[in-house]
C-alpha cells in the first residue's frame, strides 16, 4: 500500500483508525450520467420502472404495513415487485415509519450499499416531520436531511392502499425519469454527510459504504 | 406472607409496606441492607424470579427510587423491594451476583438515569443510545423537546392542535367547539 491514497476525489475516512482506512475504499461516489439517445434512456426508465426490488428492512411500526402487501390479500407481486434480503439486490428503500439515530446509521450504510438505479420511498408521518415522534430524545424529525426522498405517503400508519397507489405513482415517476434522489445525494453528497454527522457522534464507519 | 414481613422487619427495618394488588406487594428498605434483603429473599423465601429493576425519578425530593421486583413461584406472589438512593452521585450495590441477567438492567439504568454500579460488567459501554454526550435523557431535568429541537430541527408547516379543542370542533361544528 505503498500508493497515495488521498486525492480531491476521495473521502477523507476520518472516523476509522490508519489501519482501518486501508481496508475500506475511499473513491468519491460519482453521479449517475443518461444514455446520450433519449429512446434509449427512456426504453431504460421503462426497465427500471418494472423491476422494482424491495429491500427488507423494517425500520419502523409502518413496516407492518410491508406484510399484507407481499401476502395473498394485496400481493404485490401482480405489479412485478419483490422482496430482497440484502442491499446490493434490491433498488426500493422503504423507510417504515419512526427513524431512531441508532437505525439512522444502519439506514445510510444499506441506502450507500445499494446500487443504482435506487429510490427511497418516506412511509408515515415520522419521517416527513417527526410525527407522533416529534419531541423524542432519539428520533429524527426531518428524514429528508439525511438521505434524499423520492416519495412521501403519509397517515399514521398508511393503509397498504396507499403504499400501493405510491409505489405505481413512483413507477410512472421513474418512467418519466423524474426520480434523482441518487444524483442529488451523490451532488450534495457533503451537506448530507454534514447533517449526519450532527446527529450521528460515533461516527465509526467509512464517509461512503460502497 | 404477613409473618414474613413481620420477620424482615424486625431483621432489616423494612417500612412502608403497602399491597399495591392482591398479589403484589411494596417494601422499602435502606440502601445498606437492600442487596442483604434480596439475597435472602432469594435464598430462604423462595422468590428467585427477578422480573424487572426499574427507576422512579423523585426531582422534587431529590431522589431515585429503585424498584427490584421480585417473583415466588410458588405461591405466586411478587414482591417489590424499594430502595431510596441520592440524586447526585446516584450509587447503588449491583446485584448481578444474584441474577446474571441484571447487569443488563443495570447497565440501562446508568445510560438512561446515570446510576453507577460499581462492578457491573460492561457498565461503561453504550447499551441503547450510541455516542450520546448530553445529560442522561431519562433524568427528569433532561428538557426531550427542546433537544429534539435543537438536534433534530423541526419541519416548517408543521403544527399542534390541542386535541380537546380540535375534535370538539371537528365533531360539534354548529355549537361552536361549545358541547
Amino acid at each position: 500500500m505503498s500508493k497515495d491514497r488521498s486525492s480531491k476525489n476521495t473521502m477523507e475516512n476520518s472516523g476509522l483508525s490508519a489501519d482501518e482506512q486501508l481496508l475500506f475504499c475511499n473513491a468519491r461516489p460519482e453521479p449517475y450520467k443518461p444514455y446520450s439517445i433519449k429512446a434509449v434512456e427512456d426504453f431504460a426508465n421503462w426497465a427500471r420502472a418494472n423491476s422494482l426490488w424491495i429491500l427488507a428492512f423494517g425500520t419502523g411500526c409502518c413496516s407492518i404495513e410491508l406484510r399484507p402487501l407481499m401476502t395473498a390479500r394485496f400481493d404485490i407481486s401482480r405489479f412485478g415487485i419483490a422482496g430482497r434480503p440484502t442491499p446490493r439486490q434490491s433498488s426500493v428503500f422503504i423507510i417504515g415509519g419512526y427513524v431512531s439515530v441508532k437505525t439512522l446509521k444502519r439506514i445510510i450504510r444499506s441506502y450507500e450499499q445499494m446500487q443504482g438505479p435506487k429510490f427511497i420511498i418516506a412511509l408515515g408521518s415520522c419521517p416527513a416531520n417527526g410525527g407522533m415522534y416529534f419531541d423524542s430524545y432519539n428520533t429524527i424529525n426531518q428524514f429528508d436531511l439525511y438521505l434524499p426522498v423520492d416519495m412521501y405517503v403519509t397517515g399514521c400508519m398508511p393503509r397498504p392502499e396507499a403504499l400501493l397507489a405510491a409505489i405505481m405513482e413512483l413507477k410512472e415517476d421513474i418512467k418519466v425519469g423524474n426520480c434523482d434522489g441518487a444524483n442529488r445525494y451523490v451532488e450534495n453528497l457533503d451537506w448530507y454527510k454534514a447533517n449526519q454527522k450532527k446527529v450521528i457522534k460515533n461516527w465509526d464507519m467509512p464517509d461512503y459504504n460502497w | 406472607m404477613n409473618t414474613l414481613l413481620d420477620r424482615l422487619a424486625t431483621d432489616f427495618g423494612i417500612y412502608d409496606i403497602s399491597d399495591r394488588k392482591p398479589a403484589i406487594t411494596t417494601l422499602k428498605v435502606e440502601k445498606q441492607q437492600a442487596e442483604r434483603l434480596i439475597r435472602e429473599l432469594r435464598d430462604r423465601e423462595g422468590y428467585t424470579h427477578l422480573n424487572f429493576i426499574t427507576c422512579i425519578d423523585y426531582i422534587e425530593q431529590g431522589i431515585f427510587t429503585l424498584v427490584y421486583m421480585l417473583h415466588n413461584y410458588g405461591d405466586k406472589s411478587t414482591l417489590g423491594v424499594e430502595v431510596d438512593i441520592d440524586r447526585e452521585n446516584a450509587e447503588m450495590t449491583s446485584i448481578h451476583t444474584l441474577w446474571a441477567q441484571a447487569w443488563t438492567y443495570q447497565r440501562e439504568l446508568r445510560e438512561m438515569f446515570g446510576i453507577n454500579f460499581p462492578g457491573s460488567p460492561r457498565q461503561e459501554e453504550d447499551f441503547c443510545l450510541e455516542g450520546w454526550d448530553d445529560i442522561p435523557p431519562m433524568r427528569r431535568e433532561f428538557n426531550t423537546k427542546t433537544y429534539s429541537t435543537e438536534t433534530f430541527g423541526h419541519r416548517e408547516g408543521r403544527v399542534s392542535e390541542d386535541p380537546r379543542e380540535h375534535m370538539k370542533a371537528q365533531l360539534y361544528p354548529t355549537r361552536g367547539g361549545d358541547n
